[in-house]
């Protein structure tokens, strides 16, 4: 008896050791402030210096149209990007996990890392030097006479969505390389040799396997997104009203803590209500998803 | 004659070949409708590539497969009237049971109803009747390999290829799918290819079998002759036990052989194979264990090839119970097979013992290089 106790308690103590890193990481640094956020954000300005606990902040969101304007085209933006990573990156992921042998596929996947082993705002500066008014391709444009004057390619929808896809590419092609890596050649070949054409065993074969990669790249893709803020600002410039621009406005600019952190916890909120109602729409469980 | 109407598959002169490695080289064969046809060879033989191509995954560098009159080169293995068994089963796990059976006839676009009727039929054919609503995960390894072979031959293709499936199963599993496989070639009357290195497996459930090495057939015939008839060295040392020497002809008289093996030993063999052998060429020998009779005394014993020897070790194993001899002069060791009587229960290592064997159960065969 004495001795199981004592056994237990030491692993208890390991358990604490092992874990207290973990969970002083997760307090501290998130829960801890988000507390602190939903705190601030039910402050509600009675007059200067003067404040008492209410809703006015989150009631100022969906009252002030900009406000829900903008995180509707945040979020739809952000779905549209994750759709677009996903088609782009499942052929990209396929033809490495099951095209390529040997070496041509290691050389491959570490090609598609590479890019990340530059900061974001230095690949975004990138993209910039190609596309702006004086910038490669436009000069090139003018060059072989297909364009008459300076094009410029920043500012747009369009910009945005290209930064948002190729910085979000990473996590998509991992998760779906390792998972496709892991599916049987001859579940493939056994869908082809029961009748099946390409599409066929694309939908009812490989998707199928390939399910929880796809969903879980597809959140983290898409929760990536929706924080992102370096590549809409500066890609979109003045137009881009990203979400995260309300935030840092609200923050930095106007000083409104209270409104910025009522921001902060809608958008943390609401991001995870789509994550849901997209888990429950492809019946995956988030545990099963994210292990 | 062969009438062409009643062969279900007929390979021509297929070759195929991976950078300088020839995996398939120069094979032919048909096989009859309604046949178990066996490919048996070690591994690396192009047994996979053989059947990979029989399939549509892989084509011949040159030769043709004719299926049914048809030739298949350059047919996609979805347009194929030829379905496999995959080494390991390869049913979809995200479907259950009557979902993998469904999958085929679904792409043939066979309706709702239909493909539920089919389902079932075929289903109770394996007597798995109830297990439609089962998924895959949940079936046995007996009942996984039952369902991969509902799963092609509810399409009624005209050759079924298995890449040995029974590999995975235990040893106690796989004797009862033997005798099963067979029962449900028979049937369901469909022309069974079956690739495997087992050779049990082969002789037990095959008409035909291809012994197969380097890439070409060494062998075709049914399992008889195949083990009473060995035509060359591979073969005879392939499939069941023998006992090996290496040695080399002495003395040709009347039909009959002297050849004297490395370690000393002069043998007594008939000149029954078709190959014509010379006094002074380096031949291969084989006596299977089971053609040999031992007696404790050299008395009334009367045979070709005699030999003093001494037991080294008994290995009993009920009716397979063999022993391990040592010949005195040579020092080469011999495999016996214990006769099925109770006479020997007594025989224990290092009993003095006499061996003999007649002319006609010794195997003779040219050595090859390789």
């Amino acid at each position: 008896m004495q001795r199981t106790s004592s056994s237990k308690a030491s692993l208890n103590l390991g358990l604490i050791l092992l874990l207290g890193p973990i969970l002083l990481w997760l307090i501290i640094l998130v829960i801890l402030p988000q507390l602190t956020m939903l705190n601030i954000s039910l402050q509600e300005r009675v007059s200067p210096r003067v404040y008492q606990y209410g809703f006015a902040n989150f009631v100022e969101f969906f009252t002030e149209p900009l406000y829900w304007n903008t995180f509707i085209r945040t979020a739809t933006m952000s779905i549209m990007a994750t759709i677009l990573t996903l088609i782009i990156a499942f052929p990209v992921s396929y033809y490495i996990a099951k095209m390529l042998r040997g070496r041509a596929k290691g050389l491959l996947f570490i090609l598609c890392l590479i890019p990340f082993w530059v900061s974001e705002l230095v690949r975004t500066y990138g993209w910039m030097i190609l596309l702006r008014e004086s910038g490669v391709i436009s000069t090139w444009l003018q060059y072989f006479n297909f364009a008459d004057g300076p094009v410029e390619m920043l500012y747009t929808d369009a910009t945005i969505m290209l930064g948002l896809v190729y910085t979000s590419m990473l996590f998509m092609v991992v998760p779906l390389t390792s998972t496709l890596e892991s599916l049987d050649d001859s579940h493939i070949e056994a869908g082809y040799d029961l009748g099946g054409n390409g599409w066929s065993v694309l939908w009812y074969v490989i998707i199928p396997h390939a399910k929880p990669a796809i969903v879980s790249g597809c959140i983290v893709v898409f929760m990536l997104t929706l924080g992102n803020y370096l590549t809409p600002i500066l890609l979109g410039g003045k137009s881009s009203l990203w979400f995260t621009e309300q935030i840092f406005t609200q923050f930095i600019t106007r000083f409104n803590w209270q409104q910025g952190s009522a921001f902060g916890v809608l958008l943390l909120t609401i991001s995870s209500l789509i994550v849901w109602a997209g888990l429950k729409i492809t019946r995956q469980s988030f545990t099963k998803v994210m292990s | 004659m062969l009438n062409n109407k009643t062969l279900d598959l007929e390979c021509k002169n297929l070759y195929r070949r991976f950078d300088d490695f020839v995996a398939v080289n120069d094979i032919s064969f048909s096989i009859p409708k309604g046949s178990f046809f066996s490919i048996l060879g070690p591994s690396g033989c192009g047994k996979t590539t053989l059947l990979r191509m029989l399939a549509g995954f892989d084509n011949p560098n040159s030769g043709d497969i004719i299926i049914k009159g048809k030739s298949m080169v350059g047919v996609p293995p979805n347009k194929r009237p030829v379905n496999m068994v995959f080494q390991h089963l390869a049913l979809f796990p995200n479907m259950n049971v009557a979902q993998n059976i469904g999958y085929g006839l679904q792409r043939q676009g066979v309706n709702r109803v239909d493909i539920r009727r089919k389902v079932d039929e075929v289903l109770a054919r394996v007597s798995l009747a109830d297990s439609g609503n089962k998924k895959i995960s949940q079936l046995s390894g007996g009942q996984k390999q039952r369902i991969a072979i509902a799963r092609c031959l509810v399409l009624q293709p005209d050759v079924l290829l298995l890449d040995e499936p029974l590999g995975a199963l235990d040893l106690k599993l796989r004797e009862h799918m033997k005798v099963e496989l067979k029962q449900l070639q028979q049937e369901f009357d469909t022309t069974f290819v079956y690739i495997t290195h087992d050779q049990s497996e082969a002789l037990v459930m095959s008409d035909q079998v291809a012994v197969m090495n380097h890439g070409k057939f060494y062998q075709v015939g049914n399992p008889q002759q195949l083990y009473y008839q060995p035509q060359n060295a591979f073969v005879a040392g392939f499939v069941g036990d023998s006992n090996q020497w290496a040695g080399k002809i002495c003395e040709v008289t009347n039909n009959k052989f002297q050849v004297k093996t490395e370690s000393g030993l002069v043998f007594n063999c008939d000149a029954d194979s078709n190959e014509k052998l010379t006094q002074g060429d380096q031949v291969k020998i084989f006596v299977r264990p089971e053609a040999i009779d031992i007696s404790n005394s050299a008395s009334g014993i009367n045979q070709h090839n005699q030999l003093d020897t001494e037991v080294t070790n008994i290995l009993f194993d009920g009716a397979n119970s063999q022993i391990l001899v040592k010949e005195y002069k040579s020092g080469a060791e011999l495999q016996v097979k214990l006769p099925q009587t109770a006479n020997y229960m007594q025989l224990k290592a290092g009993d003095k013992l006499q061996v003999s064997f007649p002319a006609s159960q010794v195997k003779t065969f040219a050595q090859t290089t390789e």
